[in-house]
């Protein structure tokens, strides 16, 4: 696939390995820029490790190996010569349980900025202003910045694990079951802000809660036992799966 | 019958329950005691030097005139001067373990590190005379004050006899690097991997991982650790008053011989002839206690407060 948006994941003929047990065989998947895609499927079907293959995080895993290649614009992700922490700056990561570091919601925005560059003072001012912007959250902390990150609710704690990831200026945001742990009310304020995130970034999300791939996402891929099953648009997957165990995957009948 | 063996059961329960709780508060009890003992004893001294018991340098046990200050002085430099020698190298050797040792190594260099808490404080001291003296009087101290012309500034001033307060502070940073060090692996370890991985996905090296991210968050910890370390100087006797050189004077340089409260207990307990002098030296007893007691329950505290932190 060649397309001029950055930000395309291409994942060819991926296969990996916990040590000798094989959790993902041979998937080939494309990641749409610019839209919303849902990795669903039950427990331990290889979704989440999935996710963390495209920003490498299996990396500092002993006995993890895998085959086959994940394209970011076109460059092998899983080639040697790419630089991890390059990678992790392109595809930002946010987590099942919110992980703000201990510090002011500030300092976790500018964390990232902070490594590799050394932004100015009113640089980073602005990069952080943004950052919680566009995570929709810069309203409720904006007259706190200095305050800890601990006190805020677990949907605003899990908003600032999104802004600290977008502070990077990433091009693919992988979201893994990001909501599992709040309530309705701060599940549907993420999923709007999904919406207007996708206007610029690849987005990546492992969800258990199937009407939640419904509302978010374009696209969807559902994996069993480690294999890609079916992937493609989100309604016609919903409503006129090819496969007939998507099809019972999504009308509950197992899961 | 029936109600015989309930009414059994249930007072076995009870016999059980009051033994339990008389060892368990007979711990605390001991302690109180104790320090009651030490503060009784030390009273007839407290109430005739007041302050200059604490202030005074003139120790003299034929006048009975009593000031303590060049111990006191002692203990909290000698033992500042081990944490400064020790936090680095112990923090260094415990982040190596939980962070960049491989599996294999982990196991071995940590019970090699715990090892050094189990050396008798005596061989620690003879170790101190025959091998960490003469090194220091020929080698070390020449160094310092004739090739890094040193030898002018206060700390590095006077004659190199060898037995000093920097033998001492090096002998306890050898002693407490131990502690230190298993209790900030400790913490090290309890930091949440979720932590770790959050570092890691916004782009840090593992290196800026521990930095950023660990180290914070194990800060309070470590300082905990450190603070236990200091309890553990502060109360150090055999190994320090063999190496000190056990002289009771107030001297700016670290080359210079000094005291510490426990090694004035240890060496004069024996030789304490009038009542006076034996409650001045279980007046030393009670500063050495009470300030022991304070540094441990800081640390304690500070360990405790990481432990919550990470659920």
């Amino acid at each position: 696939m060649t397309t001029t948006l950055s930000g395309a994941v291409a994942v060819e003929n991926f296969s990996f390995w916990y040590g000798p047990k094989q959790a993902l065989f041979d998937i080939s998947l494309d990641l749409a820029p610019h839209a919303v895609t849902a990795l669903i499927g039950p427990s331990g079907c290889g979704k989440s490790t999935f996710l963390r293959s495209i920003n490498r995080m299996h990396d500092l895993l002993p006995g993890a190996r895998s085959t086959g290649r994940i394209l970011l614009d076109g460059e092998n992700v899983l080639d040697r010569s790419v630089d991890v922490v390059n990678l992790r700056q392109r595809v930002g990561m946010v987590f099942q349980r919110s992980n703000p570091f201990p510090k002011s919601i500030y300092d976790n925005v500018a964390w990232g900025p902070r490594l590799n560059r050394s932004p100015s003072r009113s640089e980073l001012d602005d990069l952080v202003e943004q950052a919680l912007r566009r995570a929709a959250l810069w309203d409720e902390v904006k007259d706190r910045l200095r305050q800890s990150a601990i006190g805020l609710s677990g949907g605003q704690q899990q908003r600032l694990c999104i802004a600290r990831a977008l502070a990077n200026e990433p091009e693919v945001l992988l979201l893994d079951e990001p909501c599992s742990a709040l309530d309705p009310i701060a599940t549907q304020r993420i999923e709007e802000l999904l919406w207007e995130l996708k206007k610029d970034l690849t987005i990546v999300i492992v969800t258990h809660n199937l009407q939640q791939a419904g509302r978010v996402s374009d696209r969807t891929a559902f994996f069993y036992l480690g294999k890609l099953i079916e992937h493609g648009a989100t309604d016609q997957l919903f409503t006129a799966p090819r496969e007939e165990r998507t099809e019972a995957y999504i009308t509950g009948r197992f899961g | 019958m029936p109600s015989t063996s309930l009414h059994g059961a249930s007072l076995g329960d009870r016999i059980y329950r009051f033994t339990t709780t008389a060892f368990a508060a007979s711990v605390p009890l001991l302690l109180v005691l104790l320090g009651v003992e030490v503060m009784i004893a030390a009273w007839p001294a407290l109430k005739a030097f007041h302050f200059s018991f604490l202030t005074s340098s003139r120790w003299d046990a034929v006048e009975g005139v009593f000031g303590a200050a060049p111990a006191i002085y002692g203990t909290i430099i000698s033992s500042v001067l081990a944490l400064v020698i020790a936090t680095p190298l112990a923090v260094g050797v415990a982040i190596f373990l939980s962070e960049f040792a491989p599996p294999w190594l982990r196991q071995p260099v940590a019970f090699l590190v715990d090892l050094l808490a189990a050396i008798p404080s005596v061989v620690y001291g003879l170790w101190g005379i025959f091998v960490l003296v003469p090194l220091l009087r020929e080698q070390v101290m020449p160094f310092i004050t004739d090739r890094l012309h040193l030898g002018n500034t206060p700390l590095f001033s006077g004659p190199a006899y060898g037995p000093s307060m920097l033998a001492a502070g090096l002998i306890l940073a050898i002693m407490v690097l131990p502690y230190i060090s298993s209790v900030t692996r400790e913490v090290l370890m309890a930091v949440p991997r979720s932590q770790r991985e959050a570092a890691l996905a916004l782009g840090a090296t593992r290196w800026e991982m521990i930095r950023g991210a660990v180290l914070p968050y194990a800060s309070s910890g470590i300082l905990g650790g450190v603070i236990l370390g200091l309890g553990r100087a502060l109360g150090e006797t055999m190994a320090v008053t063999m190496v000190i050189g056990n002289r009771h004077e107030i001297s700016s340089s670290l080359f210079a011989p000094g005291y510490t409260m426990a090694s004035l207990i240890a060496n004069e307990f024996s030789e304490a002839t009038n009542d006076m002098h034996l409650s001045a030296l279980m007046a030393v007893g009670a500063v050495l206690l009470a300030l022991t007691l304070a540094v441990n329950m800081l640390a304690r505290w500070l360990v405790w407060r990481v432990a919550r932190q990470g659920r």
